[in-house]
């Protein structure tokens, strides 16, 4: 019995040919996927790196609900030029409090993982209303109404709590505190709040070793 | 269910193909208009809704999950019945796939621009949405099975194969990849954090390719091109060993998206083997449809059908030979997040996806209402446009790649680096401007084929089909 009129058993039952395709395509989401998934060192939270607070968790969840991974990265990689741009590159346990992950795939803009503390508060919230007025050749969108829009906090309880149990590390107090953390914030406060924070893990953990 | 249906169910392929002209015209016009916004960047006036992030997914999603999934959903139905000598089993659930399926889309659009957005490429739709993406899949699956398993034709067609991986493989990768606790009707938190969540995401979002826009309309490939062509395929062990290599080696390809990014490096290495390896199995079965158009080559001149489907067969060459060197570590170190990337979906999406997809339903619209087509010579001028456009988009989008890479990458004498990020970005803007109009010519010519099908198929009928007698050769013994 040669190789094709074994292959013909295989088109003339679609029960074996359903089980075929299984079973040749999960093979290599098996030997590649999965371990990835047990793999410790990519669950392992760096020294720094803590779960988001109420507000950066808030606006982080701004900065997806606005889609702004579709043209900005999370992603410095180990390439002198991106360390000289952007500042160290990108590891592994700074992530793991990132559901989901926001690596992205285009830097239309430039890319946002070590943005945090390299403008002051004052620049992103002009910047964000109206890009054009600090970086004129900009393409960047403007988001007005983030200024508008006060921050949602009937919800902030139960996103935490959803975090909580896939694992983060919330004190039940900060849990209760959090709606008041909110209290009369606009959108756009919440948002830069993230901005600023992101990627700064790192650089902290860094100082410390050397000091 | 479908025991005595003397006729092939083709008035849901007919309304399937209809919906796929809308979401095409749909889709791709906000393509022009997210170009647009690249060069024009205050033209969402301030809304929301018209904001740059929240268009791009419903681009997206609109071309895979509209355009695309209705013309497999049509093309796969139409053909199954074909194959197997029978009408559809369960027709009912056909026709509620079909119109579940597009209020699914519909709906589903409203929600991103809504901002309900999980921010995974092209799983983009929120948890209530992802569920009943998994339930409508089931009623493709049993349709299409259902026949299969009904058969009157022994022998499994080599294009129902790729239309049963499609099935199968993108439900498994779909419910895997979007596996989350919902926090809110709008909003959940994925199951996956971190690095993890970007190999769980691009092994999804590669094989959403993989399976989907490549096998899919590989299986359109294999029954339309040698309909039109009035041969049979070229080798059908070739197509046979093509489909498994192709099968299995798609699959562990996904981490190449995520090269020097914070994932093991072992990961990467695997990806970008079999990166390269399925370079083989891709052009194995290009090779075999260019062979199945050898010796009609006449054809090409009456033909627009033909032409569409031959120049589609070009550009999946070239779109899968591309994406194996850009799998290569040092070349992907350029072009990864650079307009390259946009410039490389689209040699896929328009080249391939769209010309092989236009082809077929230029061979089928006028079929499927027994008649000639309303004007070839609009269907001349289409196939024209559709080249211009996509070929004067791929260039820009290449020239911008390539330009930005090495730009970004470039150091000065002493090290430092030799350009702005603010002026490299300012540099794209004739690039941007020429891929708007690459858009808008591709555009144009799919609002030619809109038009023309309207005009071909108004006011009349389905015909009706009766399966052919069987060949006892290959019959199933009943």
């Amino acid at each position: 019995m040669n190789g094709m009129s074994l292959h013909k058993k295989l088109e003339e039952n679609s029960a074996l040919l359903i089980f075929g395709i299984l079973f040749v395509s999960s093979i290599g989401g098996l030997v590649q996927v999965l371990p990835s998934l047990y793999q410790e060192s990519l669950r392992t939270a760096s020294v720094n790196t803590r779960p988001y607070d109420a507000v950066e968790l808030t606006g982080r969840d701004i900065y997806i609900r606005e889609g702004c991974s579709v043209c900005h990265s999370q992603q410095i990689r180990p390439i002198i030029a991106e360390v000289e741009r952007y500042g160290p590159y990108s590891r592994a346990g700074e992530f793991v409090y990132d559901r989901p992950f926001m690596w992205g795939s285009k830097r239309t803009g430039p890319d946002l993982h070590r943005i945090g503390g390299k403008y002051s508060d004052d620049w992103h919230y002009i910047h964000l209303i109206d890009p054009r007025s600090v970086v004129p050749a900009s393409i960047m969108p403007g988001y007005p109404w983030l200024a508008k829009r006060d921050v949602k906090t009937t919800d902030i309880q139960r996103k935490m709590r959803a975090l909580k149990t896939l694992g983060h590390p919330y004190e039940e107090a900060d849990i209760e505190n959090s709606p008041s953390a909110l209290e009369g914030l606009k959108e756009i406060d919440a948002l830069i709040r993230y901005l600023q924070m992101m990627g700064t893990s790192f650089v902290e953990a860094e100082e410390e070793v050397q000091s | 269910m479908a025991t005595e249906q003397q006729y092939y169910y083709d008035d849901v392929v007919k309304r399937l193909v209809q919906f796929s002209v809308i979401w095409a015209v749909v889709a791709m016009a906000v393509g022009v208009y997210l170009a647009a916004e690249l060069v024009w960047p205050t033209i969402d006036f301030g809304q929301p809704w018209l904001s740059f992030g929240r268009l791009r997914p419903l681009h997206t999603n609109g071309i895979i999950f509209g355009f695309g999934v209705s013309a497999l959903m049509a093309t796969g139905f139409y053909s199954v019945q074909r194959t197997c000598h029978v009408p559809l089993f369960a027709p009912r659930l056909a026709w509620f796939l079909c119109y579940g399926w597009q209020l699914l889309v519909f709906l589903g659009g409203i929600s991103l621009l809504a901002g309900w957005n999980t921010s995974k490429e092209y799983a983009e739709l929120e948890w209530p949405f992802d569920i009943a993406i998994t339930v409508l899949w089931v009623c493709f699956a049993i349709v299409f099975f259902g026949t299969i398993a009904i058969r009157k034709i022994k022998p499994i067609y080599i294009s129902n194969w790729f239309y049963g991986a499609l099935i199968i493989v993108v439900a498994i990768v779909h419910i895997v990849n979007n596996l989350a606790i919902p926090v809110t009707f709008s909003k959940s938190y994925s199951l996956y954090a971190g690095a993890q969540d970007a190999i769980v995401q691009w092994w999804y979002g590669h094989n959403a390719v993989g399976f989907l826009l490549t096998g899919g309309f590989l299986g359109m490939m294999y029954y339309f091109l040698p309909k039109q062509a009035g041969k049979p395929i070229w080798s059908y062990k070739l197509s046979v060993v093509a489909f498994w290599a192709f099968t299995y080696s798609y699959i562990w390809a996904g981490p190449h998206h995520l090269h020097y990014n914070a994932i093991p490096e072992w990961v990467q290495s695997l990806g970008m083997v079999m990166s390269l390896v399925l370079l083989a199995p891709s052009w194995a079965t290009m090779v075999n449809g260019i062979m199945t158009v050898s010796g009609a080559w006449e054809k090409l001149r009456t033909d627009p059908a033909l032409k569409f489907i031959v120049l589609s067969l070009a550009f999946y060459g070239l779109a899968t030979f591309e994406g194996p060197m850009m799998a290569i570590r040092s070349v992907n170190v350029v072009s990864h997040f650079t307009d390259w990337t946009i410039g490389h979906v689209h040699s896929g999406a328009l080249g391939w996806n769209a010309m092989i997809t236009y082809g077929t339903f230029y061979f089928l619209v006028p079929r499927l209402v027994g008649t000639e087509l309303y004007s070839v010579k609009l269907a001349n001028m289409h196939f024209w446009l559709a080249l211009a456009g996509t070929m004067l988009y791929i260039v820009s989008m290449w020239a911008a790649g390539v330009s930005q890479g090495l730009l970004w990458l470039s150091l000065d004498s002493t090290g430092e680096l030799s350009y702005s990020f603010r002026d490299i970005m300012a540099s794209m803007a004739p690039y941007y401007g020429l891929r708007f109009i690459a858009g808008l010519i591709f555009l144009a010519g799919t609002l030619l084929m809109a038009y023309n099908f309207y005009m071909t198929t108004r006011s009349r009928e389905t015909v009706k089909v009766k399966p052919p007698a069987v060949d006892p050769a290959f019959g199933v013994a009943s």
